[in-house]
């Protein structure tokens, strides 16, 4: 067996991909570039497999010991600084890049039918493609540094998927929020990274780890120095993964293509903040105050979002605003300082939601575009594949068992409930975001799925709400060119099923979504977690490597719950969270099928509330109030019209002037009379002898 | 015996006419004389220094070097040759220009001027 598993080729296979269909694919035909991305893609999965496989740890002892590091040369050398190309595989980073790799080949497959009919196809795959590597290089990197490479690089390829559809105003606008709201946390980020080269004058995570574990650190009990270094990741953390207070450009990235905002914005890159989080471990579990607060973010992201969720029409936007709830309750699980927990739900929330975007792309497929929920309905006579993928992915969100959700929002729960960071309080805001999501995810599948078929619903009771993003492009006549999807979308007979390489990955999704949370079967419920045991190297490193110093006892409390919780405590807890599903359940169903005009009196009795809700609590108003008019202003008056144009214009101007009034006078001296000339020679011959007959007077 | 200074006076005179005549005269061959008096100027002060030393030809300088005579009159020849062609070549250059021209004002003649 080779110790060598080439872990560069992974990140590196996306990319030659991402090159050839971006350089050429313009001369290729369609088939040609999406089996360039495909293959790309599926040779990237095959040998992160094989290399998961290689390293996976036995009952014998693993086959080789990790963490895996694999070094190909120094990147940055500065003075005692280096930042290698390194990369590092333990058994967080193995899921990572399966789910990363797995998650994206399914994509990739599903796009290939999804945009089929799209302008710019081999300019999607090529973004496809360099967003697989950045995320690659974002997972494998054995630094800070290189990591930071990756999540700069996930940030652009998102941008160009969001801004894909470029010519849609609104589009190029997405694209940009998304980018300058992440540049806000990044800097953050680049602070700790800053902070923790001062301090430890390493980024890399051996060595950065090895030092923290080695018992010279107790826990922050102030604000000390891992504090806000610690706090400086979550907010980057916070940009990237879309929380509190920077989670405004996730809806908006909706504007992207459906399988972008399955990959990017729903299964791999918002978990990046997550996934740094967790990897960070070390440090956060030594500033119990960090760990407060990302729990208490996590804790207001996923109710808020919830809510906001809540009185979305547009398909896509509620399962954006779930996704940003969801990614709240790992944030919670950090905060809680379950890493683990966080990290399973991060895999089966990847699984359950690209397979809803997937298949709320597969409904907007069928009816030629359209977005509005309240268009929809009736559905599932017509699409029933559609129908029974989005079914699983629906249970499994809600966290009703013994589909994936539920394992993992519990353990989440579970942990919380028994954390000294997060306490019960949290976890009852925990249980009511799952009521809430079960109640939201339930809406849109009664209103998408059942009653009747209502394409041209009037829409005016909602004027107040922005328009939905397709509703307008995609009229219902028939007059848009888009071939396949130009047949007459009123009846039922326009809507049709998907095909199968849109469906295929859907299946294979939804099989995941049903069984993946198996892996993490509690003990209460007669499972072994495996998932935790076989992430408890990575999350217990700091305490492994110092058992006897007192310090790390002190780590020990808020790592670990103290001791394994009574069983009849953890069933309630389980019973809790599926109850409060079941009343989402019930809830949705009593809204959105058995009486439908329900919603409508609710909403006119508590008029001003719904309407705070359906505005998302105006955050958006609010910050253009706070921050972005005065940016502007500020930029206009002082930095534009201050100091552009009066000192620097002014400045380069003034050089211009100046030197042509100088010429201008000058000039004079050339007037072209020979007799002038030799006045002046002549002054200057009598000034040179006047000046020696001066000297000899002296 | 008349003093070096009164020659230099007297060169000094010549050449500030020849000056003004210069910077005055409109007319070329008036300012060509000019040029020849400046000249001519010049040679007189050259001839009335080289007498000068003459006159004290055979003593020493302080610097320890003998005075010898006659250098100054050598200058004073080139001068007269140098001027006697530069007036062949100057002279054939205002023929020409007064063919072409038919004026032998300077004003006039000022096609070089941009």
């Amino acid at each position: 067996m080779t110790d060598n598993l080439q872990l560069w080729v992974i990140p590196l296979l996306p990319l030659v991909g991402a090159a050839i269909n971006g350089f050429f694919g313009r001369r290729f035909k369609n088939s040609m570039v999406s089996t360039i991305a495909l293959l790309f893609t599926a040779a990237s999965f095959g040998l992160a497999a094989r290399a998961v496989m290689m390293a996976w740890p036995h009952e014998s002892g693993p086959h080789m010991t990790l963490p895996h590091i694999e070094t190909l040369g120094t990147w940055i050398q500065a003075g005692s600084f280096s930042a290698p190309f390194g990369f590092y595989l333990d058994q967080l980073s193995m899921i990572m890049v399966l789910v990363v790799t797995g998650v994206g080949f399914l994509i990739h497959i599903y796009a290939v039918g999804y945009m089929s009919h799209e302008g710019g196809f081999y300019r999607f795959f090529a973004y496809l493609n360099l967003f697989m590597f950045f995320m690659l290089t974002l997972v494998l990197a054995n630094n800070y540094l290189l990591m930071f490479v990756g999540w700069e690089g996930v940030g652009l390829a998102s941008y160009l998927l969001i801004g894909f559809y470029f010519q849609k105003n609104s589009a190029a606008d997405a694209g940009k929020k998304a980018f300058i709201v992440n540049r806000i946390g990044d800097f953050a980020f680049l602070i700790g990274m800053f902070l923790l080269i001062q301090h430890f004058g390493t980024l890399n995570y051996e060595g950065l780890f090895k030092t923290i574990a080695d018992g010279h650190y107790a826990p922050e009990a102030g604000w000390g120095f891992l504090t806000i270094t610690a706090l400086c990741l979550m907010f980057g953390a916070t940009g990237k993964s879309a929380q509190v207070p920077l989670y405004v450009w996730l809806p908006d990235a909706m504007e992207g293509p459906t399988p972008v905002s399955a990959l990017i914005h729903a299964a791999t890159m918002v978990t990046a903040g997550i996934y740094m989080i967790a990897r960070s471990h070390a440090i956060f579990n030594l500033a119990p105050h960090a760990l407060e607060i990302v729990a208490i973010i996590g804790c207001i992201t996923a109710i808020f979002a919830a809510t906001m969720g809540m009185a979305q029409t547009d398909i896509k936007r509620v399962l954006a605003y779930s996704t940003v709830s969801q990614l709240g309750y790992m944030f919670l699980a950090c905060g809680a300082a379950a890493y683990s927990a966080a990290i399973f739900h991060l895999m089966t929330h990847a699984f359950f939601k690209a397979l809803l975007f997937l298949g709320a792309g597969s409904v907007i497929h069928a009816l030629s575009g359209e977005q509005d929920m309240r268009r929809m309905g009736g559905l599932r006579k017509v699409i029933p594949r559609t129908f029974w993928v989005m079914t699983i992915a629906t249970i499994a969100i809600a966290g009703i068992p013994p589909f994936a959700g539920f394992f993992s929002k519990d353990q989440i729960l579970g942990e919380v409930f028994a954390s000294k960071t997060a306490g019960p309080i949290m976890w009852v805001v925990g249980v009511i975001t799952a009521g809430i999501t079960s109640f939201y995810m339930f809406r849109l599948w009664f209103m998408t799925f059942f009653g009747e078929r209502r394409p041209d619903a009037e829409l005016g009771d909602h004027h107040l709400m922005p328009a939905p993003v397709a509703a307008s492009s995609h009229g219902s006549d028939d007059s848009h060119g888009q071939d396949d999807h130009g047949h007459d979308s009123h009846g039922t007979s326009g809507v049709h099923e998907s095909p199968w390489i849109m469906i295929g990955p859907l299946v294979v999704l939804a099989i995941l979504s049903f069984i993946g949370g198996w892996v993490g079967v509690p003990a209460f419920m007669g499972g072994h977690n495996e998932i935790e045991h076989f992430l408890a190297p990575v999350m217990d490193s700091g305490s492994a490597a110092g058992g006897e110093n007192v310090p790390i006892v002190k780590v020990l409390e808020f790592a670990t719950p103290p001791e394994p919780r009574p069983h009849n405590e953890e069933w309630m807890l389980a019973g809790t969270s599926v109850g409060a599903a079941l009343f989402g359940l019930f809830f949705a169903w009593l809204l959105y099928y058995k009486s439908p005009g329900l919603p409508d009196k609710i909403t006119s009795k508590i008029h001003g509330l719904y309407l705070v809700v359906l505005h998302k609590y105006y955050m958006d108003e609010g910050y253009g109030f706070l921050f972005v008019k005065p940016l502007l202003a500020l930029s206009t008056i002082v930095f534009w019209k201050g100091i552009d144009q009066s000192v620097i214009d002014g400045l380069v101007n003034g050089a211009g002037t100046a030197s042509q009034g100088i010429g201008n006078e000058l000039r004079r001296m050339q007037s072209g009379n020979i007799r002038s000339y030799a006045a002046w020679v002549a002054f200057g011959g009598a000034a040179v002898v006047a000046y020696m007959i001066w000297l000899g007077v002296r | 015996m008349v003093p070096l200074s009164w020659y230099l006076v007297l060169s000094a005179i010549l050449f500030c006419l020849g000056v003004f005549g210069f910077l005055l005269k409109r007319n070329i061959i008036t300012i060509f004389m000019s040029i020849e008096l400046m000249l001519n100027a010049v040679n007189l002060s050259f001839i009335a220094f080289a007498n000068y030393w003459n006159a004290h030809a055979g003593q020493k300088l302080a610097s320890g070097r003998e005075i010898v005579g006659l250098s100054g009159h050598v200058f004073v020849f080139f001068v007269m040759v140098v001027a006697a062609a530069e007036a062949a070549v100057g002279l054939a250059i205002i023929i020409a220009v007064f063919r072409t021209r038919e004026t032998l004002n300077v004003d006039r003649v000022n096609l070089l001027k941009l």
